[in-house]
């Protein structure tokens, strides 16, 4: 389970409609509990990927340093990461689950139709290693 | 001694730890020294035929290694390295 405020859970979507048609990209920190990750922050990043960012994301690395260290200090940790389907579902892709390496985080998509984000949804990277990954859904509590 | 920060999916992989210091005078040693003292992060971080895998970068306080000299990329005392995963995806 994905447990996110309000207030973060908008504007993680809102900055889909911002980047639209673009996808957008970023960082969910925050701490484990007992069964759920629990979002404090979300740090927006830049996507690489402007060959082709209507259907593609990268975070750069060396962004996702700063945001971890920057988080180290608030006593926070990676939680997820969350990116936009421009006029696409708010359903994982091929693409998402070969590119997905975070094993218990969880991967946050918002499908954002024709400039509106409609729906989102949360996924769990689960399984041991790369031979048996897989993303499967899970609750996002929003309060 | 040098830090290297293990991102949270491999920390269970290294006593639950977020850091690890070891004694390295370049980065292949760094890594080589992280995975003998435990063993469980090397089919997380290399290939099958000892390469480390395409989604891991390697970062050198702020420089990917790649774009330095690789795993033979010198480390000093108080550098701080820093293991990412790729983050990507898309429709």
């Amino acid at each position: 389970m994905l447990k996110i405020s309000r207030s973060h859970y908008n504007s993680l979507r809102q900055h889909g409609e911002e980047t639209y048609p673009h996808e957008c990209c970023g960082v969910l920190l925050g701490q484990m509990e007992r069964e759920a990750r629990v979002v404090t922050s979300v740090a927006r990043c830049g996507n690489t990927r402007d060959d082709s960012p209507h259907n593609r994301y990268n975070i750069d690395p060396k962004e996702l340093i700063r945001i971890q260290r920057e988080g180290r200090e608030r006593g926070e940790d990676i939680v997820g990461f969350y990116h936009s389907h421009p006029d696409h579902p708010a359903r994982w892709s091929q693409t998402d689950l070969a590119e997905a390496h975070w094993f218990s985080c969880s991967y946050v998509i918002t499908s954002v139709e024709q400039g509106k984000a409609a729906i989102t949804n949360s996924f769990e990277l689960a399984g041991s290693d790369e031979n048996d990954k897989q993303l499967l859904d899970e609750r996002l509590e929003v309060a | 001694m040098p830090k290297i920060h293990i991102p949270t999916p491999l920390r269970q992989y290294a006593g639950k730890q977020p850091s690890v210091q070891v004694e390295a005078g370049t980065i292949g040693d760094a890594l080589s020294h992280l995975v003998s003292q435990h063993p469980d992060l090397r089919r997380h971080l290399y290939t099958d035929d000892g390469k480390l895998r395409a989604f891991v970068n390697v970062y050198l306080n702020d420089e990917d290694v790649r774009y330095l000299q690789k795993e033979a990329t010198a480390v000093h005392e108080s550098d701080t390295i820093s293991i990412v995963p790729s983050i990507a995806g898309g429709r």
